[in-house]
């Protein structure tokens, strides 16, 4: 009896906890507008028909998710910056974050919280093309290990993208700038691998230097994880990147309003 | 109680906020007056820990804000400049959100939060969007979160500005209400609001404390506090003067102009009782007829124009 006592009053201080609060109004803030319906709309319009067309789902003739898999980082890019472009820029245009940060909660707690109701939302749009996967399993005997590992590789990259976001959105008063910063960045860390950008720096650029940029590619390391191959370096670099970029948003935040 | 101790803020080497000190008591109202871009916001920034200060500290009953900023951020309410709010929350939710951040929760939450609502009078618009709400119920909204967690120390960036008259008056009397418990700091730079709610004001410019005491002493620091002001048809006004230029009792004689025509004289003094006394009889027996024969009481405005620089000495 106790120890049902201690765990439900455990629950009762984990959704008393600010981060929690925090995440239940920004997640209700997203579905306050149409922006929610609209975002998960988009994505899963895109989602599938790249993986119908483009993606040649059923032409393979294989049981696997590889072609829906295969699009995210380029759907990504522009829509994980426009969930993330209002986080911060909007609280500045309205003054909002000095309501938010003079509250007794530390300005990592407000960073966390924001991020981390982008993050859910953007596994709610991934559970919502669940569907895909019964499908793939009436149709034929999939491994479902390796598409599981890809629904969390693709998450894991949404959450890279959203601490990028993040911090983008710090940056400006202006969501359609915090929108394109964000783009823009996401894009160089997942292109830094492609062959345009290699190719392009080829001609004078260092070979140490075109290796330690063909590592920084998200690309590559997803493109691995999805095929169902994980690395604990590729784990611990996505884990360090939003680690980094969530750090870095604090640091923005903390300037903007000092300056 | 609330202490800041020479408090500067510097944007590169502009000094927004240049050693302000002061000290807010339990039960007191503290206008913070000031000229727009005096520096009143940035202290009050710093006041609540939006903002760092340059150099300088800000203590609540010994504790330093700087070493522990969430135990002197939840002894304190804000309500920032315009009173920023979530505007695609409803009323309701948003002092929820408001007050279970706070850690506020079960009864004790819905307690304060019937409270503030009742207080605030917003009833009526609990259910609705913010964005929905006319600029007094924003105001009234941003008050109630200011004082859903009960705060010992309430800080208000200009609350009346841009309400009209009757809301004004409203958030007045409850500001007013509120100090009978709690230390009570507002910015204004509406100077009939200090002889309306404070208990003592400080009037900064530049960023400097350039004058500060009860609103009676403030008055003092103007030579028009107390001066016999006499309106009449200038012929009346001139005879006036010429009777009492050299007069022992006046120390100056002031002519008051509306479009070039004489329409008042001030005359300043240090015994106003018996200077009254000396225009009075010298009407009675010049058969003098003024519109209106009083002692100046109301100078702060002059008191502010002179100690800002708002009078053209120090621009």
């Amino acid at each position: 009896m106790l120890n049902r006592q201690k765990f439900l009053s455990a629950i009762g201080n984990f959704f008393a906890d600010p981060v929690f609060v925090l995440i239940r109004r920004e997640l209700n803030a997203y579905f306050a507008n149409a922006l929610a319906y609209v975002f998960l709309i988009i994505f899963l319009a895109l989602a599938g028909t790249m993986t119908f067309t483009i993606g040649s789902f059923f032409e393979r003739r294989l049981a696997d998710l590889q072609p829906f898999f295969q699009f995210h980082p380029w759907l990504y890019l522009l829509l994980m910056p426009a969930l993330t472009m209002r986080l911060w820029a909007e609280e500045r245009k309205l003054g909002t974050h000095e309501l938010l940060l003079t509250l007794p909660i530390n300005l990592s707690t407000a960073v966390a919280g924001k991020f981390l109701a982008a993050w859910l939302f953007a596994g709610i749009a991934l559970l919502l093309s669940l569907p895909l996967w019964f499908t793939v399993n009436y149709l034929g005997h999939p491994d479902n290990g390796v598409i599981l590992v890809s629904y969390l590789s693709s998450w894991l990259l949404a959450g890279v993208m959203l601490a990028m976001g993040s911090a983008m959105s710090a940056l400006t008063k202006n969501q359609v700038i915090a929108f394109i910063l964000g783009v823009f960045l996401s894009f160089l860390f997942i292109a830094s691998g492609s062959p345009i950008v290699l190719g392009f720096l080829q001609s004078w650029a260092p070979a140490w230097a075109l290796h330690g940029l063909a590592n920084l590619s998200l690309l590559d390391r997803y493109d691995q994880m999805t095929q169902g191959v994980i690395g604990l370096d590729s784990l611990l670099y996505f884990a360090l990147l939003i680690y980094l970029f969530l750090q870095a948003t604090i640091v923005i935040i903390h300037l903007k309003k000092t300056a | 109680m609330l202490v800041a101790d020479n408090l500067v803020k510097k944007f590169g080497n502009v000094a927004a906020v240049n050693g302000i000190s002061l000290s807010l008591k339990p039960q007191e109202v503290l206008g913070f007056l000031g000229p727009n871009g005096s520096g009143k916001t940035t202290t009050m920034r710093m006041l609540t820990g939006f903002m760092n200060p340059t150099s300088g500290s800000v203590t609540m009953d010994g504790i330093a804000l700087a070493d522990n900023p969430i135990a002197v951020k939840s002894q304190l309410g804000y309500l920032p400049e315009g009173a920023p709010l979530y505007l695609d929350m409803t009323v309701l939710d948003f002092l929820k959100f408001c007050g279970e951040i706070r850690g506020l929760h079960g009864a004790y939450l819905r307690e304060r939060l019937d409270i503030s609502i009742g207080l605030l009078q917003i009833e009526e618009v609990l259910g609705k969007r913010i964005e929905a709400l006319s600029k007094g119920f924003k105001r009234r909204v941003g008050f109630a979160q200011a004082i859903l967690h009960d705060p010992a120390i309430l800080i208000l960036d200009e609350p009346t500005d841009g309400l009209d008259p009757n809301q004004k008056f409203h958030v007045r009397q409850m500001i007013k209400q509120l100090s009978a418990t709690k230390a009570i700091l507002i910015s204004t730079h509406l100077l009939e609001e200090v002889g309306a709610v404070c208990s003592r004001a400080m009037i900064i410019a530049r960023g400097k404390l350039v004058a500060s005491g009860t609103p009676l002493e403030l008055c003092k620091l103007s030579p028009h506090y107390h001066a016999v002001l006499a309106t009449a048809a200038p012929s009346v006004l001139k005879l006036l003067r010429s009777a009492f230029v050299g007069n022992p009792l006046v120390t100056g004689v002031e002519e008051v102009r509306v479009n070039n025509k004489l329409t008042a004289i001030r005359l300043l003094n240090h015994q106003p009782a018996e200077l009254l006394a000396a225009v009075n009889q010298a009407a009675r027996a010049q058969n003098w007829v003024f519109e209106s024969l009083l002692l100046e009481q109301d100078v702060l405005d002059d008191v502010f124009r002179r100690v800002t620089g708002g009078d053209g000495r120090h621009a």
